[in-house]
């Protein structure tokens, strides 16, 4: 294992580790919003389970609340695609 | 990059296209400049022929026009802004199907490219975005009042404003366009960086013949086919949420919580 790091030169290895950072950091970032989209349609379709008569103005705010929740997943995605090398 | 000695293009090369037409001139045009052109001229013709020739029962194109604009009316203006949003329909209508139409690029065979997944046009439409809404703002609440509200949300205790204040100010001010252009041009690289994974899985995989020839008839393949139909959903439904979101920030900055 040493070995193969002393033969390896300081450009290459550098490349490496920004690969292993983007992918922990987008596999981080998605951890939270993933929890976040799930309770938000998860309630969305209790509500709606329990008043199909609501159903319509239910679903745009479910949308609603994916998009700013899953907007944190996305930064975290273009920070993967920024680290790519 | 080689990934399991599949040979993955670079990013770059997904996303970058050489001009095709006015080389080295300003007004040179490549793949993504003639798709937002097609968008904007389908956008056109649907509404100029549907408006041309007025039936009671709306048949053909009239139907669609017709259809979108409702859908645009009852699902987004009534649900955010409420009846006096009805002057933005045509703004609204307009961005829905121009974002739409400039999406739907990414599934339709041997063109498969989303403009959407290159910043330009995203971040436009959310300047503008920015630009009519603070205009609302100051407009129907007057420029201190505007500030006043946005800025100090009335039923937050006093001593939370130290932390309210900024918080507000960053996130109304200059979050706002950049995480609206994020989200959509961000949707659109994921999808196509998708499709374009699961594509040369199967090209790859059938080439190798034998074994690899039905991995790719049984796996990768239909793999592609469900997740062309999934960004199907997406491209419309990142129009709306587009859409959805300019209402709400109009609608936020027409009629203050009280």
């Amino acid at each position: 294992m040493l070995n193969v790091l002393a033969e390896t030169a300081p450009g290459e290895m550098l490349e490496g580790l920004k690969a292993i950072g983007a992918g922990l950091g987008y596999g981080l970032a998605a951890i939270g919003p993933g929890i976040g989209i799930g309770t938000v349609v998860g309630n969305a379709i209790s509500a709606m389970a329990r008043q199909p008569e609501s159903a319509g103005m239910v679903r745009t705010t479910m949308f609603l609340g994916i998009a700013f929740t899953e907007a944190l997943a996305l930064i975290g995605f273009v920070v993967f695609i920024l680290l790519l090398p | 990059m080689n990934v399991l000695a599949l040979e993955f293009p670079p990013v770059n090369h997904l996303f970058d296209w050489p001009s095709i037409l006015f080389e080295d001139t300003p007004f040179a045009l490549n793949k993504v400049g003639l798709t937002y052109l097609f968008a904007m001229v389908i956008t056109i013709l649907i509404f100029w022929l549907a408006g041309a020739k007025k039936n009671m029962v709306p048949r053909g194109i009239q139907h669609v026009a017709e259809s979108g604009v409702s859908f645009v009316e009852e699902s987004v203006v009534m649900q955010t802004i409420g009846p006096e949003g009805k002057k933005f329909m045509p703004f609204l209508t307009t961005m829905f199907f121009f974002i739409f139409f400039s999406n739907i690029t990414e599934v339709i065979p041997f063109w498969q490219f989303p403009a959407n997944s290159r910043m330009a046009m995203p971040i436009t439409l959310a300047l503008l975005v920015w630009v009519i809404y603070n205009f609302q703002g100051v407009k129907h609440q007057g420029a201190l009042g505007y500030l006043k509200n946005s800025l100090f949300p009335p039923g937050v205790p006093v001593a939370l404003y130290i932390i309210v204040t900024p918080i507000e100010f960053v996130s109304t001010f200059v979050v706002r366009p950049f995480s609206l252009a994020i989200r959509l041009w961000a949707n659109m690289v994921a999808g196509h960086l998708l499709l374009v994974t699961f594509a040369i899985l199967s090209a790859t995989m059938a080439a190798a013949g034998g074994i690899g020839w039905l991995g790719a008839i049984a796996l990768s393949f239909p793999m592609l086919v469900l997740m062309t139909g999934f960004e199907i959903l997406v491209s419309v439904l990142q129009a709306f949420i587009f859409t959805i979101l300019t209402a709400v920030y109009i609608g936020g900055s027409m009629h203050p919580e009280h």
